[in-house]
């Protein structure tokens, strides 16, 4: 019969649906990204994986704030392991069957047993979580680019795994329930399948509800905790959270050098080198294919004149403001925050990336400069390299600030006057200040 | 002071066809701040005192283009770099010693893509190795048991990852050494960084040189020891701004070696 079959090909239907959609979301996330500039980040691959396995796998940096570290990792944990059980739970969607992996006997016990106690920790970690963010005033939660659809977003994310948490232990509990009534296709002649520390002692819920009650609220849990599941996932691609999936690759293509080695741009090079030869011809015809090696421009002014790891980053950063409350510009006062200066090139490229969804060419309007990110914000950043080094997943806001600053002096000539005022002296007498250079010796003699 | 220091130059070896174990590189702040000045002869004076062969490139130094780069003009940093990349390989420099963590960062990692490669490193490092090869003593003298705090130059420390130099030479001086809310890789700039030290601060509440004075002042110590001429800058005219000028000093390393051991 046709209709025995109706809930599998149903959670197919389901499931094909949500993979597609998902499959959709990353193509444009690879569109968006693949706007970048090249980069090299592909070299020592050994050590990147290295890190990868430390940083985003390892957690390490997490935990240089231990209360917010620690539950993080708890709720980490809980989400890469229960999604062990995903896997039986899809399976037996497709194939109808009830706990296919329950033949693994004791094996099988302790991984319910497991995924339990995790589901209880993850539920209380994901309180303690939301009790930070709107009740206990933290500072890093309470920034003005926080305000609106972030704060909101961040709260949405918490109650989806509340949700998927109690559905999965309200899954479990009537499982048990019906198992232990006997009821058929639960009830196993080996006797019990699976053990539930934590699901067992809501068992009392039950008292006096028939096997049909059960079956429906069984059925009812555990439809809503897949498709919650396959929902969530491809919200992800709407929220901050698509670091459970971007830390990786975030992490591994992050920078390896020094962080004070800020990069030198080839074409300048290239002129320099031109300028100090003395056997250069400065009335030679350009080469056929010199033209080519220079930049259209220098520096940033929106996010196609960033790099492909810069907007990848830009996914990637999931606003949790580690990097804003090290930032001393930002501890003083001043308007400039590195995790808006993520926040908005992401917002600026899916802008970009909507319209080119909707086959139009990229509006010039709006840029990431100005826009988005002012002057202000920009002028501010003493290069200190906190908010790198306080990012618990590789990304390098300071190096989006020092393009865009790049292009403000380089494009525009739009430096602070007395940034003017110090580049003219070096120009002039080799020294930010105006000394002159044959003095430079005169402390010797003093 | 009477200072009698031998500060050879570049030009004056090549000229007697010698060539010095290391190079100073003295920086502009080192050359010409009047604060700065006094950190450049008290490692001098170490470095006489010891007998270590250095020299200076004096008129033919110019600035390595840090503030330039990091202001955004990727141009004029360039042109100072190889400028001086062409006077420092003239000389066939092998190794430069620099009290400036700005300084030692641009040679060290952005020169090298430009032709420019030495080993550099920064004074303190020089004074562990010397202290390491017998070549230095030091001793507690004026400073033993005092409280010290050291602040750890962003170019130094969370740039390059050298926490431990500067604080193995204050260990040396048996200095009581205690640290600030947010030291080694989570220490807070000075707020001179980035060629802030030549503009004004943008809109806020307050100079973030108050703000880490403020941490500093915070442990309470006698001297707030640095490792960076405009670190050395911000932070005395912290502690000025605190009024706490007679309570607090703000001295370089290497300006407490020398006086520990009165040079």
């Amino acid at each position: 019969m046709i209709l025995d079959y109706l809930p599998q090909i149903l959670f197919l239907i389901v499931l094909i649906a949500a993979i597609l959609f998902f499959a959709k979301n990353v193509s444009s996330l690879k569109r968006n990204i693949s706007l970048g500039r090249e980069v090299e980040r592909n070299d020592q691959k050994n050590k990147r994986f290295k890190k990868m396995m430390r940083v985003a796998l390892g957690q390490s940096k997490m935990v240089t704030r231990p209360i917010a570290g620690i539950l993080h990792i708890i709720v980490y944990l809980g989400f890469v392991i229960i999604n062990i059980e995903v896997l039986e739970i899809i399976i037996d969607g497709v194939l109808g069957t009830h706990r296919i992996f329950g033949f693994l006997g004791p094996v099988y016990n302790v991984l319910i047993g497991t995924f339990e106690i995790l589901a209880l920790l993850v539920l209380l970690s994901v309180i303690i979580f939301w009790l930070r963010r709107n009740v206990m005033n933290i500072k890093r939660f309470l920034a003005n680019e926080l305000k609106g659809w972030p704060k909101n977003d961040a709260n949405y994310i918490l109650y989806f795994e509340v949700v998927l948490m109690v559905l999965f232990l309200t899954m479990n509990a009537a499982d048990l329930e019906l198992q232990l009534q006997g009821a058929q296709h639960y009830a196993s002649e080996a006797g019990i399948v699976g053990s539930f520390p934590v699901s067992q002692y809501m068992l009392p819920l039950f008292d006096g509800m028939s096997i049909d009650t059960l079956i429906i609220i069984e059925r009812t849990a555990w439809w809503f905790h897949i498709v919650g599941i396959l929902i969530f996932l491809n919200y992800l691609y709407y929220s901050k959270h698509l670091h459970i999936l971007l830390a990786f690759p975030n992490v591994y293509f992050s920078n390896l050098d020094a962080m004070g080695k800020f990069k030198n741009l080839d074409a300048v090079t290239k002129e320099v080198k031109l300028m100090m030869d003395p056997n250069a011809d400065p009335f030679a015809e350009p080469e056929a294919d010199g033209e080519e090696d220079i930049p259209e421009k220098f520096g940033a002014s929106d996010v196609q004149d960033l790099n492909w790891f810069q907007l990848l980053s830009a996914y990637t950063c999931t606003e949790c403001g580690r990097c804003t409350a090290e930032c001393p510009a930002n501890q003083t006062g001043k308007k400039l925050s590195p995790r808006k200066i993520m926040m908005d090139t992401r917002d600026r490229l899916e802008e970009i990336g909507s319209d080119l969804n909707k086959g139009k060419e990229i509006t010039s309007d709006n840029q990431l400069l100005d826009n988005y990110i002012t002057r202000e914000e920009l002028w501010a950043c003493t290069t200190c390299n906190a908010c790198v080094d306080a990012c618990p997943v590789g990304i390098d806001p300071l190096s989006i600030i020092m393009d865009m600053r790049q292009y403000l002096v380089m494009e525009q000539s739009a430096a602070p006057v007395e940034l003017n005022n110090a580049m003219t002296n070096i120009e002039n007498n080799a020294a930010p200040w105006p000394y002159n250079q044959q003095d430079r010796l005169n402390w010797a003699k003093e | 002071m009477s200072d009698n220091l031998k500060v050879p130059t570049m030009a004056s070896y090549l000229a007697e066809g010698k060539q010095p174990e290391v190079l100073f590189w003295v920086g502009c702040a080192g050359s010409f701040d009047d604060r700065a000045k006094k950190i450049t002869k008290a490692f001098v004076k170490i470095l006489n005192n010891i007998n270590v062969d250095f020299a200076v490139l004096g008129t033919e130094e110019g600035c390595t283009g840090d503030p330039a780069k990091r202001a955004g003009n990727e141009f004029l940093f360039q042109m100072q770099a190889m400028t001086n990349i062409e006077v420092l390989n003239a000389y066939e420099v092998k190794k430069i010693v620099t009290a400036c963590p700005h300084c030692f960062n641009t040679i060290k990692n952005e020169y090298p893509a430009l032709g420019g490669k030495y080993e550099v490193i920064h004074h303190t490092q020089f004074l562990k190795q010397l202290l390491n090869e017998g070549r230095l003593k030091v001793e507690g003298g004026k400073y033993k048991g005092k409280k010290i705090t050291f602040h750890d130059p962003c170019y130094l420390g969370r740039a390059n990852g050298e926490y431990e130099a500067p604080r193995d030479l204050l260990r040396k001086l048996e200095v009581e050494l205690v640290e600030m809310k947010s030291c080694k890789s989570k220490g807070l700039c000075c707020g001179a960084g980035g060629a802030q030290m030549f503009k004004d601060a943008e809109k806020g509440d307050k100079e973030v040189n108050i703000h880490r004075t403020e941490q500093a002042v915070e442990v309470k110590p006698e001297v707030i020891a640095a490792g960076c001429p405009f670190c050395n800058t911000m932070m005395t005219d912290g502690v000025k701004n605190k009024e706490k000028q007679d309570e607090i000093e703000v001295l370089d390393v290497v300006e407490m070696i020398a006086n520990a051991d009165d040079l």
